[in-house]
């Protein structure tokens, strides 16, 4: 059978898929925990506990500041020792909840028990409103709040859901897990989230490399026939949301548009299992799965991980920094943030340590461009990145850069991981495509 | 924590992808050609392969140290890929002399005076050789040649040829032509047979087996080094082209098949035209620069006064390479949208 696939550029880079097979474990509780409230793009939470206040798993300790914000619970239960700044995983100073952590008291309402509750009582308005007041944001990488891609902006109208199974960063294998582990929470999850836009019709997009999670999720077909698994190509970015409905529904969301446009709202397959256990089981979003992997670690291991470790404790768990260890990656290989200060704390949409050696990452020396186009062909939006980094590199030929959609560019790495001049194309168009972006945004409104 | 942390954008990994392994595919994939000549021609074929590359070698490495002051000089193997394209384009017969001026002319006046690998606008090679048509026409139209001492017949092997002196086919179609005779005149057991794409004499030393060019720019293509649309167009346009004329006036013009599998179409479709830096970067500007070849290549064949016309025709769209990169953009993602 032909897979589905997005159309334009991709690259293949080997999928590395070290923790496929290692169950979920439960990561101990640290001691202390930092709770940055910077969990996602847009404003950073605001506090509303002091220092000495006591909390519980679960309860709230900071509120949403804005639109695209969302609250943030407790993880642990303890005494809250300091409200602060602390450096994050670049080091930028960041304002945490420090708490100490004794014991571990869940707020009573949650229901704790492995039953799951498949009825969905829940009107789509307290769907919403259970998503919104979980702190759900998007577990796919971006940690964009829930609750708003759930509402359609006026005008637009829902007419799918797609479930993001494609894992398709080389090495993380936490959606692949809870595909297995968790399959019937997630079908529940695209449910309730089918729920709540008033639509009838769900897909998964799995890559072809995960065949036990497709069959895992296809063992339900018949119990959830309105949700459709897709198998799909193993083609880097596949879980791009661009690609990723080019890739099912055959629908490109238009240049400067956004994917509702095509009528499909992508949720992460992370993202239905805070769904189905926020609405369904009353907890808030507190923990998700990390994994911890890399050639040069003696364990690979897929942990359940409170908001607010460090990814050195995380690290601790697998044997500490192998000697080979060089660079720590937070996410996968092809768009994760290098990490500079390995005592940050992580975050709502932490999906991976990475461990990578100096010889898987270091950077070969830049040669001339041979005009090979290489960079133009593994492009998934169809830019040049050749032509925007020359761009970028003579300096103030914004007009330019703006005709050739570098505002498009999504940052996935395909053009530098693909160019045999070494030439670090994505480091150069980054900033020229964010100061076209800044100054699109400085036009007035017509 | 004891180990010092890289720290570097993404991406953290980079593909086996390089311009060193690039090129060496492009020189592994010209074994079989380089083989053949060797086979057939002697030792004398591959004394022009071996003076031309390092020739070229030497020159850009002089170049690059000397008046670049590069501080990696010949860190690929671009110049050694120019002197073999540049060796297989030469007759049987050509002089050690012949292949350094062309060499010295390809890397030094074609490529470095651009600023080197990725800055040139013509085909090193090609400008190497159409310089050494122009200045030595009797030399590098002298086709005949005959079996040396260093040949490899004394070891059992080798063809059963002792000389040739026949000029190419297509000089030969064309000088009959003009003598007014008609092609069944000319080629009385008719102008093309398949074992002429196996082994065909007459020509420069890379011409010889269109079946050992085909062989190398399928591992190409194997190897995702090149794409086959380039190729792909030239070769049906020429098809089209001479297909249409021949049909019309098949005493006058000759056939497809003829004009694809003689003279240095197929070594020039396969491995000049596809040369990255000289080649437009989208499939659109990929197609129009293919038609261009094929157009052009048959006109010089049919209506110039050269015989041949591969060399030609390649460097003339190399001019155009420029704007079909301005004006051919790849397809976008997603429609645009005006949302003010």
């Amino acid at each position: 059978m032909k897979l589905k696939t997005f159309k334009i550029g991709g690259v293949h880079p080997d999928d590395s898929k070290l923790a496929s097979e290692e169950p979920i474990e439960q990561l101990p509780l640290p001691q202390t925990a930092y709770i940055s409230m910077a969990q996602h793009l847009g404003a950073p939470a605001t506090p509303t506990v002091q220092k000495g206040d006591s909390v519980k798993v679960g309860q709230v300790i900071a509120e949403a500041s804005g639109f695209v914000s969302a609250c943030i619970h407790s993880p642990y239960s303890g005494t809250v020792t300091a409200v602060e700044p602390h450096a994050d995983l670049a080091g930028n100073m960041v304002m945490h909840v420090v708490i100490a952590v004794e014991g571990d008291e869940w707020l009573p309402e949650i229901d704790r028990t492995p039953d799951i509750r498949r009825e969905i009582t829940a009107s789509p308005e307290e769907i919403v409103a259970k998503i919104k007041n979980a702190g759900i944001v998007g577990l796919g990488g971006a940690a964009f709040p829930t609750h708003i891609k759930l509402c359609p902006p006026p005008g637009k109208k829902a007419e799918c859901l797609i479930l993001n199974g494609t894992e398709c960063e080389p090495y993380i294998t936490s959606d692949d897990r809870i595909m297995r582990e968790h399959t019937e929470e997630i079908l529940l999850g695209a449910t309730i989230m089918m729920k709540a836009l008033g639509v009838s019709r769900g897909y998964v997009g799995v890559e072809e490399n995960k065949p036990a999670a497709i069959a895992a999720l296809r063992s339900f077909a018949g119990k959830y026939p309105q949700i459709e698994v897709v198998p799909l190509k193993k083609k880097y970015p596949q879980g791009g949301e661009k690609q990723l409905i080019d890739s099912v529904i055959r629908k490109r969301v238009p240049s400067l548009g956004l994917p509702i446009d095509t009528g499909a709202v992508v949720q992460n397959v992370g993202t239905a299992l805070a769904v189905y256990e926020a609405v369904q089981k009353n907890k808030p979003l507190i923990d998700n799965i990390v994994t911890v992997t890399g050639k040069c670690l003696p364990k690979q291991k897929n942990f359940r991980v409170r908001v607010g470790c460090t990814y050195s404790q995380m690290l601790e768990a697998v044997g500490g920094m192998p000697e080979k260890g060089a660079k720590l990656i937070s996410g996968g290989p092809m768009m994760g943030k290098a990490i500079v200060n390995p005592e940050a704390a992580t975050l709502k949409a932490t999906s991976a340590l990475l461990v990578l050696t100096e010889e898987e990452t270091r950077r070969k020396a830049e040669s001339n461009c041979i005009r090979c186009g290489k960079c133009a062909d593994a492009c998934p939006m169809g830019l040049q990145p050749f032509l925007l980094s020359r761009l970028a590199k003579v300096g103030g030929r914004f007009d330019e850069l703006e005709q050739e959609k570098v505002f498009d560019c999504i940052e996935c790495g395909c053009c530098l991981y693909t160019c045999p001049a070494n030439i670090p194309l994505l480091d150069i168009i980054r900033p020229a495509k964010a100061q076209v972006t800044k100054i699109m945004k400085s036009r007035p409104k017509k | 924590m004891t180990n010092k942390l890289i720290v570097s954008p993404s991406p953290h990994l980079h593909s086996s992808n390089s311009t060193v392994s690039l090129m060496r595919d492009v020189i592994i994939a010209l074994i079989p050609a380089m083989a053949v000549a060797v086979w057939f021609y002697g030792l004398h074929a591959l004394m022009l392969i071996l003076v031309s590359v390092v020739t070229c070698d030497l020159t850009e490495y002089l170049i690059a140290k000397f008046l670049m002051h590069s501080e990696k000089p010949l860190a690929d193997p671009s110049p050694a890929v120019t002197g073999v394209l540049l060796a297989l384009n030469l007759p049987p017969a050509a002089p050690w002399w012949i292949a350094v001026v062309g060499s010295i002319v390809a890397i030094a006046i074609a490529k470095m005076t651009f600023g080197g690998l990725g800055k040139n606008i013509f085909n090193p090679a090609l400008v190497g050789r159409v310089f050494l048509l122009v200045s030595f026409p009797v030399a590098m139209t002298n086709w005949a040649f005959t079996q040396t001492a260093m040949d490899f017949s004394a070891f059992g092997f080798g063809p059963q040829v002792d000389a040739y002196s026949g000029a190419t086919h297509l000089a030969i179609a064309k000088e009959g032509l003009a003598g007014g005779a008609s092609l069944s005149q000319i080629f009385p057991q008719g102008q093309f047979t398949w074992d002429m794409a196996l082994l065909r004499m007459g020509g420069c030393i890379g011409e010889l087996s269109a079946v050992a060019l085909l062989i190398g720019f399928i591992y190409l293509l194997a190897r995702r080094v090149v794409k086959v649309t380039i190729p792909l167009t030239i070769i049906l346009t020429v098809a089209l082209i001479s297909g249409i004329f021949s049909a019309v006036n098949p005493e006058a013009y000759t056939g497809p098949l003829f004009n694809i599998f003689t003279g240095g179409l197929l070594l020039g479709a396969f491995y000049m035209a596809t040369d990255y830096v000289t080649s437009p970067m989208t499939t659109k500007g990929q197609i129009i620069f293919g038609v261009g070849i094929g157009v052009i290549v048959m006109m010089i064949r049919y209506f110039g006064a050269y015989p041949e016309g591969v060399s030609f025709s390649i460097l003339i769209m190399n001019c155009v390479v420029p704007l079909l990169n301005k004006y051919c953009k790849p397809a976008r993602f997603g429609k645009e949208v005006n949302n003010g």
